[in-house]
């Protein structure tokens, strides 16, 4: 008999246990491209736990994002560089309180949060999608498009100004390149190339046998 | 209890071979029409030598490839070079799951199915990336590097159309899609109408995706050998083929889901048998956009790099983002009909 919260836990656990494995090999791995795929397996499994809490949304959109778009972007970098692979082991023992410290207060705001959650249960209620009788992303795109309208558009603003902002830093001009210029590559017409000439028919010179051997070097 | 994981475990896995068998011969038999349609368009046989028409080519080819030594090159990434194809097939065949044949057949009626695709046709490109990086061979490193580049510019036009339809039909859920396309007007309810550009873009983006000619550039023969998967051989390459044909027939069948009212009749619901709705409208319209694939191979020469790169940043998406824009409008003022039949 499958009972089905007790396979749910089971699934959790196993998820649980794949990404932990997966972020430990993010930080062990000797192989930069390996590091890099552990991460993109992280991404996943932390997909799947997101799903069994039924945010499908979020999951869906962890795997489009992150692992469709971004870590692909990151993938092609490790890909191109050229490592040593030694000198970047030499940091990690000089680097490994920073770490330490930084993981530390990472988890300590992890159990605030877990904490806060559980204490706020009472005053949010129950799940608010469920309540509404709606799916999960049903329900966040009507909270995103009318609760929080504002909010969204404005972070949508500093998103655009993002984009626009890593394209005006990144951008050069420099003197002495030669663009094509497209539009004007497809409005060329045959006549402005090639000219047709009409002329009458022309009677072949009579040979002159020691001509070629002469112009020829 | 038996019952229970019978119908738990059991009936799933014979769903899901009820789509996977079929799938992986229809490959078989597109390959051999593809060698007879390029062969009739340039004015040849095609392969006609073994089995009725030559049917059984593709299958010979197929254990040929299948007897083949994979050959591993020296200093590649063992692990990640034998991973590779797998790792391009799983989401080319796990995309699958949410294609609706029918009112009823559908594997698992999500409710984000579209969400679900966009995830799984998302993951593929790694397979591609993987075998060009664990090949250590130049050629197929620079045919990855242009695989990743096409495939990440196409999904955001190919996100955009999908986000025009999803306005329109109000739904994730592709089967509620093809619901929405349904109506008194027929053919005229179809969303490919009021969606006109978006459903050119989508299809043409399509074939970008999948690495198609005339987007070929990842394969280029004439150029970088073949791209990504120039080291491998065998039942290595035999998956890479079997991800590449899966996924055009996974944009086939999109094509009409989304635009073209999948398995609704055409014609006036009058015509007895052809005007009802049934599978066999899909497979009717799945096989003609498989043949565009097709046509545009025998047609088309291949794209320069940079030009490509040009079509899908600087036309395709400002014109997928304005009809959304567009698309919201006929939905907001009601200029377009939706679902008005089940």
């Amino acid at each position: 008999m499958i009972d089905p919260q007790m396979f749910q836990l089971v699934c959790f656990y196993a998820f649980a246990a794949v990404t932990v494995v997966a972020a430990l090999g993010v930080i062990t791995l000797r192989n930069t491209v390996h590091a890099v795929l552990s991460l993109v397996l992280t991404f996943f499994s932390t997909a799947c736990i997101w799903l069994l809490a039924e945010a499908e949304f979020l999951a869906i959109a962890l795997i489009v994002v992150y692992v469709g778009a971004v870590m692909v972007l990151f993938l092609f970098v490790v890909m191109m560089l050229d490592i040593n692979q030694e000198r970047l082991r030499e940091g990690f023992i000089k680097f490994l309180p920073v770490g330490i410290i930084v993981a530390l207060v990472m988890l300590g705001e992890m159990l605030a949060l877990i904490g806060v959650r559980a204490m706020h249960e009472a005053v949010m209620g129950a799940n608010p999608a469920t309540v509404a009788g709606m799916s999960n992303t049903e329900w966040l795109g009507h909270a995103l498009y009318t609760q929080f309208l504002l909010p969204f558009e404005i972070a949508a603003l500093i998103l655009t100004v993002g984009v626009v902002a890593a394209v005006v830093l990144t951008l050069r001009h420099r003197t002495g390149v030669r663009h094509q210029q497209a539009s004007q590559q497809v409005r060329v017409q045959p006549a402005s190339r090639i000219r047709v000439v009409k002329m009458a028919a022309e009677v072949p010179a009579a040979p002159q046998p020691e001509a070629g051997k002469e112009t020829t070097p | 209890m038996g019952e229970q994981i019978l119908n738990q475990l059991i009936w799933p896995v014979i769903y899901i071979l009820c789509i996977v068998l079929p799938l992986v011969i229809t490959v078989a038999l597109y390959v051999w029409w593809e060698r007879k349609v390029l062969g009739w368009m340039h004015v040849r046989m095609g392969p006609n030598k073994i089995g009725p028409f030559g049917l059984l080519q593709a299958f010979a080819d197929v254990t040929k490839l299948l007897l083949k030594e994979v050959i591993l090159p020296t200093s590649a990434n063992k692990a990640l070079y034998y991973m590779a194809p797998l790792i391009a097939l799983v989401p080319a065949l796990a995309a699958w799951a949410v294609i609706p044949f029918n009112d009823q057949m559908v594997l698992a009626n999500v409710n984000a199915g579209v969400l679900y695709l966009l995830a799984m046709t998302s993951l593929g490109v790694y397979g591609i990336i993987l075998a060009g990086w664990a090949s250590n061979s130049r050629y197929a490193l620079l045919g990855a590097m242009r695989s990743a580049a096409q495939v990440i510019s196409y999904e955001l036009a190919m996100g955009l159309c999908l986000v025009c339809v999803l306005v329109l039909a109000g739904s994730l859920n592709l089967t509620d899609i093809v619901h929405a396309q349904a109506g008194t007007k027929g053919i005229g309810d179809w969303f490919m109408w009021p969606l006109l550009p978006v459903f050119i873009i989508y299809f043409i983006s399509g074939v970008a995706e999948t690495n198609r000619a005339p987007f070929d550039v990842a394969e280029g023969e004439s150029e970088i050998v073949a791209g990504f998967h120039v080291e491998y051989s065998g039942s290595a390459f035999a998956l890479f083929f079997l991800a590449e044909y899966a996924n055009m027939i996974l944009v086939s069948f999109l094509a009409p889901i989304l635009f073209m009212g999948g398995w609704l009749s055409p014609l006036p619901a009058s015509w007895g048998f052809l005007g009802h709705p049934s599978i066999l409208w899909l497979f009717a319209k799945v096989f003609a956009f498989a043949f565009l694939f097709l046509w545009f191979r025998a047609s088309f020469p291949r794209y320069r790099y940079d030009q490509i790169m040009r079509l899908g940043w600087k036309v395709f998406i400002p014109i997928t983002i304005v009809w959304v824009l567009v698309a919201g409008c006929m939905k907001y003022f009601g200029w377009v009909t939706v679902g008005t039949g089940g």
